[in-house]
């Protein structure tokens, strides 16, 4: 006689198992790969109800919604991995808006293949970077592609948020006179996912700067409610998102690249490898802009978090209409900060 | 950071600023080119021009490596990396210049070709040992400073006998470059490029050495002064040529000392000697048809020659009509008399290769100048 116990099912292997093409099929597989993995993770009343769609009432204010896709290569890197970083590149960018952000969705793109030990590191990485923040995991969706039609794993992150009436931060809202501030040093994140490229191994003690910021840009609003501008400078550094904020709001900047932090062993790393660390990725940073008359208040109120411990006011807003954005070198010199051409480095987030 | 920020210290920078209008006597100019891609670029990113006073005038030179490649060479190497199962390997600089018929590396590699992006050219040869079942060429090109890595890559491949190896030598030499753009009719006859001297290599430098340069301060008069890559070695080399000028001297000056010594790395000159040799000619973008300006893979090495392995043809290509890039390179013209310059022709669409490196001179000035011209417009609207 058997000794098996009747409902037993054999449980996920996190250890030796892979992902199979049943693992996105919609069949028992994918559904014990839910609840083990992450719903185990995630838990929370939403997930729980088993629903294809979280329902929630609708908070006083108006919503605020944004999504990234995350296909960084190496999926773990210094200070980081794929997991959290996608959690906190969501709740970022909802909250450069001045939003609370309130809930997340996931959808993974995963391979076959790709090891389930990984995977569960990622999805605990993710889960731990959600409860940090306060921001549930609300529902989610998984696909599983053939091997060598992915690399490992994909995360796309949806996030909503709420952002209280009489706020407006927006990219076009930059005027001449106004001061631009940097929450902290800039490049961490693209030089800690550089010294682990193949061709270009290289030891540094520098880790990304992956954050979440919902906190400190809460901290920001209730100093200076008028913030004019909002932005996290990931891909293209520094450099792309004031030009973006330039072009958006029909102006010119004139930036001092003394006050701009960088850690030295950043500028070592892209000294070494012809990069410009203005143009490199950040993942826990933000560029503010606000009236002149606002910023030191600003700056004190940056200053006074965790995130915003090294921030600086290091330029300010100018009327041009070339857009250009212009920079005072420590050198003496003055030259224009451009738009980056081509990629400097491909797959940092 | 330490060694470094000695070098770009704006203090010093002001008082080689005050010491170069000083000498600079009202009433002359000074014309002077810096040759490399790398004394162009440090010039536009520290904004050196905008230090030096009026009559002291910086023309860009030819020393941009993907610059001066032709188009036919881009071609050939579009070729090589379209033939199934081969891998191209490549510095990434190349991958955007415009190669003929709307092509680039960059736009073959998503077409299918497997070009891959090195930064070393030992990479390379690593690639062809991890595929032993697939032919690797690694396509070399640059001036004397990239051909060393060249050198070792071939001769590590013979030891190891890789015989899916191979090399596309687009190697060119310095010291022709200059002769060639001394030599010009625009230089020599028309005087439509006056030129007072020139900022020597730093990187060249450190493997040639600063005799090389001796022919063209005797031969031509024409003083040069060898100067890092850091914003005050150009500075200094600056007013070193200044003072040349003035007093009437010839000479090949060294400021690069913490590098570069008279007779260059040997070590180096021996293995690009083992390995390479001149070729009788060579077509160069802007320069044209060079003799003995660039190298070729010896006999010996002959295995590893691309383009003996697979019978490269070489055909040359005219420029894009609108583009200047070869009065540029020779210092004819300046970015901003490009009629293309900035309209048709960004980094993000090159129509010349000019535009397309970083060291450029049309891509430096784009990229960290243009706000000057767009001054002048302005001023001009007034």
């Amino acid at each position: 006689m058997s000794n098996v116990r009747p409902d037993y099912v054999r449980p996920v292997d996190f250890r030796h198992g892979r992902v199979d093409m049943t693992h996105g099929s919609g069949g028992r597989a994918m559904a014990q790969l839910v609840d083990e993995l992450f719903l185990a993770a995630f838990d929370n009343e939403w997930l729980r109800q088993g629903n294809d769609q979280a329902r929630f009432a609708p908070p006083p204010g108006r919503m605020v919604i944004a999504t990234d896709s995350h296909v960084v290569s190496p999926l773990f890197f210094p200070g980081g991995d794929i997991g959290c970083l996608s959690v906190h590149g969501t709740i970022n960018d909802v909250a450069m808006s001045g939003a609370t952000p309130l809930y997340l969705a996931a959808s993974f793109i995963l391979e076959e293949g790709f090891p389930l030990a990984d995977l569960k590191r990622i999805v605990d990485s993710m889960a731990a970077a959600s409860r940090d923040a306060g921001v549930p995991v609300v529902t989610g969706d998984t696909k599983v592609v053939e091997r060598g039609k992915g690399d490992g794993v994909f995360i796309t992150t949806t996030g909503v948020g709420v952002v209280a009436d009489g706020i407006d931060i927006s990219g076009d809202r930059a005027r001449p006179g106004d001061a631009i501030l940097v929450s902290g040093t800039m490049g961490d994140h693209g030089v800690a996912i550089m010294s682990l490229r193949e061709n270009l191994e290289f030891e540094t003690t520098i880790a990304s700067d992956t954050a979440a910021l919902h906190g400190l840009v809460a901290a920001m609003v209730a100093a200076v409610p008028d913030i004019h501008c909002l932005r996290d400078p990931t891909r293209g550094g520094l450099a792309t998102t004031l030009n973006e904020l330039a072009r958006q709001s029909g102006c010119g900047m004139v930036i001092r690249e003394r006050d701009i932090p960088v850690e030295p062993q950043v500028n070592a790393a892209c000294e070494f490898l012809g990069l410009d660390p203005l143009y490199v990725a950040n993942e826990g940073k933000l560029v503010a802009i606000c009236a002149a008359a606002d910023a030191t208040r600003l700056l004190a109120a940056m200053r006074a978090h965790p995130h915003g411990k090294d921030a600086t006011i290091m330029g300010e807003v100018i009327a041009d209409p070339h857009h250009f954005v212009q920079m005072n070198t420590s050198f003496g010199g003055r030259r224009i900060v451009d738009w980056l051409t081509g990629e400097q480095l491909p797959r940092i987030c | 950071m330490k060694y470094i920020d000695e070098f770009r210290d704006g203090g010093l920078a002001r008082k080689l600023a005050v010491a170069i209008a000083a000498e600079a006597r009202p009433g002359r100019r000074y014309n002077l080119m810096e040759f490399c891609g790398g004394h162009t670029h440090a010039i536009s990113r520290y904004g050196i021009a905008g230090l030096l006073p009026s009559n002291v005038n910086m023309i860009h030179g030819p020393g941009c490596p993907v610059c001066v490649l032709p188009i036919g060479r881009i071609d050939n190497a579009i070729e090589l990396a379209s033939r199934p199962g081969l891998i191209l390997c490549t510095y990434a600089d190349t991958m955007r210049v415009p190669a003929s018929k709307g092509l680039s590396m960059l736009k073959a590699k998503a077409n299918g070709a497997d070009i891959r992006m090195i930064y070393s050219s030992a990479d390379a040869v690593r690639i062809a040992r991890e595929h032993p079942d697939r032919d690797v060429v690694f396509f070399a090109i640059g001036f004397e400073t990239t051909t060393p890595p060249t050198a070792v890559a071939i001769r590590d491949a013979a030891v190891a006998g890789l015989s899916n190896f191979s090399v596309f030598c687009n190697h060119v030499l310095t010291p022709a470059a200059i002769g060639s753009i001394l030599e010009s009719k625009e230089v020599r006859e028309l005087g439509t490029v006056p030129l007072d001297g020139f900022v020597g290599p730093a990187h060249v430098s450190t493997v040639i050495g600063s005799q090389p340069y001796e022919y063209f301060a005797e031969e031509y008069r024409k003083p040069v002064v060898i100067a890092g890559f850091e914003p005050l070695d150009v500075m200094q080399a600056i007013l070193m040529l200044v003072r040349q000028v003035n007093d009437g001297r010839a000479e090949v000056e060294n400021e690069f000392t913490r590098a570069v010594t008279r007779d260059g790395n040997a070590k180096a000159k021996a293995l690009v000697a083992e390995v390479f040799e001149l070729r009788r000619s060579f077509e160069w973008r802007g320069l044209g048809e060079v003799p003995y300006s660039a190298l070729r893979i010896k006999e010996k090495y002959r295995g590893f020659d691309a383009e003996v392995r697979y019978g490269i043809e070489y055909r040359s290509v005219p420029d894009n009509k609108a583009c200047e890039c070869g009065a540029i390179l020779r210092g004819v013209k300046k970015p901003a008399d490009c009629k293309v310059f900035g309209t048709v022709c960004t980094p993000e669409n090159p129509i010349g290769s000019c535009m397309v490196s970083s060291e450029g001179a049309c891509a430096a000035h784009y990229t960290y100048g243009r706000f000057k011209d767009a001054a002048v417009v302005a001023a001009t609207a007034r």
